[in-house]
């Protein structure tokens, strides 16, 4: 049996036969189109593949992308990044948490300043890694900062479950998981005439979690088809196409394009083991959304002892920070505007010196667009 | 500018390029500095001076030492300038306790690689300082070259030129990054750090009508080519399927979030030849073991002044942004 190569995983997802080929074909079938149809590809990651391929520049001119809310960097409130900076700065803490977050200000700064501050910050690859270092740092509290959509909450819960079953004292979290379909349906029930979302692009490693079955209440109660998408340009592609075919068909279904790992149940073990530690809550305001309901995930009271919201509930303040006055992400993240409706976009706000959330994370609207240039 | 130093102002970006600008250019200025090369040329013309420090965590990785990379850095930094290496210092600033047998293994290595670039280091200086006030070791070495071509500079760059890179890009940063990252995606990955004054040595005995060179280290290919295209007020257009990368450099790209063009290398090179001197200087490349995947990956034209533009296979175009802020893993 040979062995699978990494780049057998993209490769063939790349090839601009196949690419040019779903070009064709979308065009094709967009000359049938009774009317332009706006389509919200709800992830970050999406909005990034669609911006680094270039893809809006193979579409016709009656499909329009609107850029949705799954940046979970982008989405995350000062309040909560002032809780990371604030936990950072305690003497005894080893702050851990995922990449992109270091980059993000909050109102003293961010984790990279705190850490050229003396702080201990470290970026994880695997929240799993979090064991080494609680073991080689036993006087340390290990705090791990912990956000992200459903594609990244089953591996906290999975550090959880080990930090139980192996008795580890030094690891505490704090919980900023968020879920996908409840922004999306705030986002449909507040849609108007001029703002309309006409289809969706659901993030298929969401649903490689947490199944197709999530997104079924769109086509049933909203008549909005949608199709669970891989990140690739070719799978983009075939999305659009799917989508574009469902409009001519006049149907409204649920469809999976990404059919490599995706099923309608998802993973029931991870499910399993998210809904044992986390209960679903209006945890936060979302930043430039706001509150939506079941939005978040807590961690269930009968494991507070592990919850560094509940040891540090003495120096987190939850007071609202209002965010910078010129910055329309909130319109972005709720696709009423795109980043060059913005003034400030890439003059006074840049990946250097971000104003707002969009700008910062690599998967936020605004920052794709600086970096890729939105070329047409 | 923030009021205290991060990790994102040396990573030679866009905010290293400020800080540089902001404080050094701004009480250093004077004529010579401000021309941005690798290497300064001074003396009428006749010399190329230059200085580089190197840290690196691992000081021993995949294909090269901290020894190796300190040679190859700096003499790299003045065959760019078609200066071939001559005189060089080498300071140590080693930390308590480090071992002996470690610091010879060190100097073996630059030995090794001076006698590939024909220099020889000839003035020096040692400081041990208490554990804790470096990592490990850092090398300063400063070399004098004599130049045998004159005119090499990135302000020149024209739509006359085509844009030639020596070898396969990003293999020197996804080294670190897996080395230090206790990562094993593939026993091939190798740095690429290698010392180019051979590889130019030849390109000029042919006389190849070569209008820029730069070693694409920190901020990799997009760095070099961006400067480029400003310094030069040129728009570079890059043919994203001929950008030579390798399997295991894409690996870790798609792992982690990377690009490849911006990782940096230690023995590959960005050059801005004349046209028709393309194809010969890649044949040239080739004949060497450590340019064996030299391509012609660009050309130059008016269409964005001053930027870099990146063209697909099927036809769409993106900008190939200078890198900012740290390089980190994205979220999922």
């Amino acid at each position: 049996m040979s062995c699978l190569e990494l780049k057998d995983l993209y490769d063939g997802f790349r090839d601009p036969k196949v690419i040019k080929s779903f070009q064709k074909l979308i065009a094709l079938e967009a000359t049938k189109l009774l009317k332009p149809i706006n389509i919200m590809e709800v992830c970050g990651g999406h909005t990034h593949t669609i911006m680094k391929y270039g893809l809006t520049q193979l579409l016709p001119n009656n499909i329009n992308f609107i850029h949705g809310p799954g940046c979970p960097v982008c989405i995350m409130p000062k309040e909560r990044i002032d809780h990371a900076y604030t936990l950072a700065m305690q003497d005894d803490v080893i702050l851990l948490t995922l990449g992109d977050m270091i980059k993000v200000p909050g109102s003293h700064g961010s984790l990279q300043d705190a850490r050229s501050r003396g702080a201990d910050v470290r970026y994880l690859y695997s929240p799993m890694d979090a064991l080494k270092v609680a073991e080689e740092n036993p006087d340390k509290k290990i705090i791990f900062f912990a956000i992200g959509f459903e594609t990244t909450t089953p591996m906290t819960a999975a550090l959880m479950d080990s930090v139980i079953k192996r008795n580890i004292k030094n690891i505490f979290f704090h919980i900023n998981h968020v879920t996908v379909p409840e922004a999306m349906e705030l986002l449909v029930e507040g849609r108007d005439d001029t703002h309309c979302i006409d289809a969706f692009i659901g993030p298929a490693h969401v649903s490689v979690i947490s199944g197709a079955k999530i997104y079924e209440i769109f086509p049933k109660k909203y008549h909005i088809p949608v199709v669970v998408s891989g990140f690739e340009p070719v799978d983009v592609m075939e999305s659009i196409y799917m989508i574009v075919k469902q409009f001519n068909e006049g149907r409204s279904d649920l469809e999976v394009q990404y059919k490599r790992l995706v099923s309608y149940e998802g993973n029931l073990k991870a499910q399993g083991l998210i809904h044992h530690y986390f209960e679903k809550v209006d945890l936060f305001k979302w930043r430039g959304i706001g509150r939506i309901p079941n939005s978040a995930l807590r961690l269930r009271d009968e494991f507070a002892a592990l919850n560094a919201e509940v040891i540090y509930k003495n120096i987190l303040s939850y007071e609202e920070i209002n965010n910078h006055k010129l910055c329309i992400c909130g319109d972005i993240l709720r696709g009423l505007a795109k980043p060059h409706d913005c003034t400030v976009f890439g003059t006074a706000c840049k990946p250097t010196s971000p104003l707002g959330s969009c700008m910062i994370s690599s998967e936020g609207a605004c920052a794709a667009y600086y970096k890729y240039g939105n070329l047409l | 500018m923030n009021k205290t130093i991060n990790l994102a102002q040396g990573n030679g970006g866009e905010e290293n390029a400020e800080l540089i600008s902001k404080i050094f250019y701004q009480h250093f200025k004077n004529d010579i500095l401000e021309k941005c090369e690798d290497a300064a040329i001074i003396d009428g013309g006749r010399l190329a001076f230059t200085t580089d420090s190197f840290t690196v965590s691992p000081l021993f990785f995949d294909g090269g030492d901290i020894g190796k990379l300190s040679i190859c850095g700096t003499c790299n930094d003045l065959a760019m300038m078609g200066a071939k290496p001559a005189y060089m210092t080498c300071a140590v600033i080693v930390e308590e306790g480090f071992e002996i047998a470690d610091l010879e293994t060190i100097v073996v290595s630059m030995k090794k690689e001076l006698e590939i670039n024909g220099a020889i280091i000839v003035c020096g200086d040692t400081k041990v300082v208490p554990r804790g006030s470096v990592d490990k070791i850092f090398i300063n070495t400063t070399g004098i070259g004599v130049v045998q071509k004159e005119g090499i500079s990135s302000s020149s760059v024209s739509q006359a030129d085509t844009i030639v890179i020596s070898n396969q890009i990003g293999r020197h940063g996804a080294t670190i990054f897996a080395n230090r990252e206790g990562m094993k995606f593939s026993s091939a990955l190798q740095s690429d750090c290698t010392s180019l004054w051979p590889l130019v040595e030849k390109l000029l005995a042919e006389d190849i009508a070569i209008t820029a060179m730069r070693d694409a280290t920190r901020g990799g290919v997009a760095a070099v080519l961006n400067e480029w295209a400003k310094q030069s007020n040129v728009c570079i257009e890059v043919n994203e399927e001929s950008l030579p990368v390798s399997d295991e450099v894409r690996g870790i790209c798609e792992i982690l979030g990377f690009e490849a063009y911006n990782l940096a290398n230690e023995g590959t090179f960005v050059l801005a030849v004349k046209s028709d001197d393309a194809k010969k200087v890649v044949d040239i490349l080739q004949s060497f073991e450590e340019a064996h995947h030299a391509a012609i990956i660009g050309q130059v034209t008016h269409q964005y002044d001053g930027r870099v533009i990146l063209l697909s296979a099927w036809g769409s175009k993106r900008f190939m942004d200078l890198p900012t802020g740290e390089l980190l893993p994205r979220i999922c």
